[in-house]
């Protein structure tokens, strides 16, 4: 065993776990936006917008997380009224994906009642986050 | 979305675990046996999927039916497509050790570690994060808007 060898796993590890932990930190939860280009337009959603505000879920077919945002949403917008959940297959809409920079699934974008995006989550959001998040958005 | 095939969630971690310590000896050692052990690993759960791979057959053989709880489910897709990239990865390592370039196995392995290691302990998601990147970079001489 070289004792390179034993520095480069200790080195992998410990980048690994910092990598892990703020991952862990910072996935799933909802940053507001303020982003005046990316309006959308019923067109481009596939459907109209929710009266108060949608919710475009970004999804991929290699993607586990993914699966569980969709059921998180779908119950929220069960319970919220006039709030729509959308879900966009990534890998099919890449010039949206381009044009709203999503690197990674699940992404969410929250849209006002214009289709305009104010706040946006990378990773699985919690159910109850979200509620605050589109509770905040009524009230402006 | 059609509806995926779902497997046990609890085996790809367990898998990724195994993968996390054949790995780091692999990488310590730098044996040639443990990376072609993991390959046949990798590649076997990519072509048969994860749950008729050799982890995989351990896992439902041994380890499952000592597990107690609830059974959380997952799509079959995402820990296939980790094994693909893994059997890239383990390629790239194996053919650095058989043409003795020390820096193309130190690399390849330490990357396939990582993603193991951060699978296994942090239930991390190798192809939420990296497919679309890979998809936008294949498609990136298309034009970006139409009009």
């Amino acid at each position: 065993m070289a004792m390179n060898s034993a520095l480069v796993l200790a080195i992998v590890i410990l980048a690994a776990t910092a990598y892990g932990t703020w991952h862990k930190i910072s996935r799933g939860k909802i940053t507001a936006r303020n982003n005046q280009d990316a309006a959308f337009t019923s067109e481009e959603l596939g459907s109209e917008l929710g009266v108060q505000a949608t919710l475009v879920q970004f999804s991929s077919a290699f993607c586990q997380p993914c699966r569980a945002t969709s059921l998180i949403l779908e119950q929220v917008v069960s319970k919220v009224p006039d709030v729509k959940h959308v879900e966009i297959d990534a890998e099919s809409n890449l010039e949206l994906v381009r044009r709203l920079n999503i690197l990674s699934t699940p992404t969410t974008i929250f849209l006002d009642r214009t289709g305009k995006e104010v706040a946006r989550a990378v990773g699985a959001p919690k159910r109850d986050q979200v509620i605050n998040a589109l509770n905040q958005l009524q009230r402006i | 979305m059609s509806a995926p095939q779902l497997i046990d969630a609890r085996g790809p971690r367990i898998m990724a675990i195994v993968t996390f310590f054949v790995l780091g000896l692999a990488l310590l050692f730098h044996s040639t046996l443990l990376i072609v052990w993991q390959l046949l690993a990798f590649a076997t759960a990519a072509i048969f999927t994860p749950p008729q791979g050799i982890y995989g057959r351990f896992y439902r053989a041994v380890i499952q039916p000592r597990l107690k709880g609830p059974v959380p489910s997952e799509d079959i897709r995402p820990p296939r497509f980790a094994a693909l990239v893994g059997t890239i990865f383990a390629t790239l390592a194996l053919a650095g050790l058989a043409f003795d370039i020390k820096p193309l196995f130190t690399i390849a392995t330490s990357l396939a570690l990582a993603a193991a290691f951060l699978n296994g302990f942090f239930n991390y998601c190798l192809g939420c994060e990296t497919y679309l990147l890979f998809v936008r970079l294949r498609n990136r001489h298309t034009p970006d808007y139409e009009i």
